[in-house]
């Protein structure tokens, strides 16, 4: 059933790392990826390696489902490689007619691949290990000293929430849309790509008159609930640093630290 | 005398402004509404009842005449929001009036807007769920309750404002009946224990039954007001009105009707049974 799909990828554990303070997770994901593009030697990616498969480690999600976060974005890291093994000039190892496969060219290719695969598994741990709650309210912390340049944190997270709410009631609508106009002899399945987009619109037509009735009555319903912004707006669960945000930091600091040290001498 | 009023309607008019012509929708009404009352308004689609319903909580303006929540003027902006959490609203579609994507955040929503302290919230929350019976059920989604599970979620937000008054604006008209009762009996038990002034807006007749003042609503104007049992021995106008009277009711009218001595203002199957039985025990 559509009903039952889960939202994001969260994988709930109860480990150290979900636990963390959702803002920790955030910037120590944005210091991680800084970091991979500092990198200009192999060495450098030894860190990289022990510091995400400690983490993986602690999250006690299984390897295999972080891995399985790469499979979509594979085409994406082939592409990337063979376009560095064979565009980079330098001294030729291997030629195919006018494709010439350089020395350099290899290290670049094996360089950009791995720096993109951790940069896929540094992220896609952020969201295994936080639920899109807590990430929505970190992020409307994270984006609230920018409120005074006119960044709308509140208004942001409250869009994300809201996203969130009606994914399944919508996917739940489209489901008995798409039964009603089958009834009716409509057929999604069969004919070339043309004519299946074409078969979309009349499931797509009356899915966002419906999207936009829904959020009319929303609308009211927040405001008969006194809803004004974000001004003066407190929160159910405060987030707060723990004992164990100040560990995460140290430890970022470190990997970053060290990330910026093997930069300058290697 | 002018306090114990929780909300005072005086020559209400209100007119939708339309593209090409404008709509009468109130048409002077006039209703007061006192502390701890019951008061349930029937009429059917266009009579202007849940029009009348957003006019108790400043979701709309009155074009003439004058609204008083609790002696605070809809029409003034400063009390707008105080009125608001005086006089919660319990919209149609279970759907589309949950925000948070968890139970509990949800019926925080509120509380939240109005700046109240988390440790505050947190209790109102507890006391909220409790209040409607799904206090197990704080941390699941909503999108996977039942329908009049999700209304009693959309209720407990209300009460976690603390409102003197809760408005229901047919809360029951896209539930199944066994939806429907729990509704029903959450908003009767709010009425009686906590004392909770109830106007709930319906087309179903058999909700009207244990109303303290029903209120019956056509083309804008007020038509009929009184006691439940009032306004339902009066078959013949309410049949003219397109409205239907409560079953029991009718059956008592058409007992009545082939000459058997029957009182026409029966309401429940209980009372009919009551009834029948001294009829028989009397022959």
């Amino acid at each position: 059933m559509l009903k039952d799909i889960t939202i994001g990828q969260h994988y709930p554990t109860g480990s150290v790392i979900h636990g963390l303070d959702p803002r920790t997770k955030i910037i120590g994901t944005f210091a991680f990826m800084a970091g991979l593009f500092l990198i200009k030697s192999f060495w450098a990616y030894i860190v990289v390696v022990v510091l995400l498969g400690s983490v993986i480690l602690i999250s006690r999600i299984p390897l295999k489902y972080v891995l399985k976060g790469l499979r979509p974005l594979m085409v994406l890291i082939l592409v990337t490689f063979l376009i560095n093994l064979f565009m980079t000039r330098g001294e030729i190892i291997f030629g195919v007619g006018p494709l010439n496969m350089t020395r350099e060219g290899l290290r670049q290719g094996v360089f950009m691949a791995m720096r993109l695969i951790f940069l896929i598994v540094g992220t896609s741990l952020l969201t295994l290990t936080t639920s899109p709650i807590t990430l929505t309210d970190g992020i409307e912390h994270l984006l609230n000293p920018f409120r005074k340049i006119g960044v709308p944190a509140h208004e942001l997270a409250m869009m994300m929430t809201i996203a969130l709410r009606f994914i399944p009631t919508l996917l739940e609508e489209t489901d008995k849309i798409m039964k009603a106009q089958i009834a009716r002899g409509a057929d999604f399945e069969s004919g070339n790509i043309m004519n299946r987009a074409k078969s979309l619109v009349p499931l797509l037509v009356p899915l966002f008159i419906s999207s936009f009735r829904r959020a009319d009555d929303l609308a009211m319903a927040m405001e008969a609930r006194c809803y004004r912004g974000g001004e003066n707006r407190t929160r159910l669960k405060a987030l707060q640093w723990r004992k164990n945000d100040g560990l995460a930091f140290v430890v970022i600091s470190g990997y970053f630290g060290l990330m910026i040290l093997l930069r300058l001498t290697v | 005398m002018e306090n114990e009023l929780m909300i005072n309607v005086e020559g209400l008019t209100f007119i939708y402004k339309g593209q090409e012509s404008d709509l009468l929708a109130l048409d002077h009404i006039d209703l007061k509404i006192r502390d701890g009352d019951h008061v349930v308004i029937i009429g059917h689609n266009g009579s202007g009842k849940s029009t009348l319903a957003k006019q108790m909580n400043a979701l709309l303006l009155p074009t003439d005449g004058k609204v008083h929540v609790k002696g605070m003027d809809t029409r003034d902006d400063d009390s707008l929001w105080k009125i608001r959490q005086t006089a919660g609203m319990v919209f149609q579609n279970p759907d589309n009036q949950i925000v948070a994507t968890i139970v509990e955040e949800d019926v925080a929503f509120g509380p939240e807007n109005l700046g109240i302290d988390p440790t505050e919230i947190r209790k109102r929350v507890d006391q909220s769920l409790l209040a409607v019976d799904m206090a197990e059920y704080a941390q699941k989604a909503p999108h996977l309750l039942s329908g009049g599970q999700k209304q009693r979620i959309a209720i407990a937000g209300v009460i976690a404002m603390k409102p003197d008054c809760i408005i229901f604006d047919e809360p029951t008209a896209m539930l199944d009946p066994s939806g429907r009762k729990e509704v029903i009996r959450t908003m009767q038990k709010l009425n009686r224990e906590e004392g909770i002034t109830i106007v709930h807006i319906t087309h179903f007749m058999e909700e009207a039954v244990d109303a303290g003042r029903v209120v019956v609503m056509e083309d804008g104007k007020i038509v009929m007001e009184g006691s439940p049992r009032e306004i339902f021995s009066r078959v013949a106008e309410l049949k003219k009105l397109g409205l239907d009277v409560p079953q029991m009711t009718e059956l008592a009218q058409e007992l009545k009707d082939e000459g058997i001595k029957i009182a026409s203002n029966i309401l429940t199957v209980e009372e009919m049974v009551s009834v029948l039985c001294q009829l028989k025990l009397k022959n």
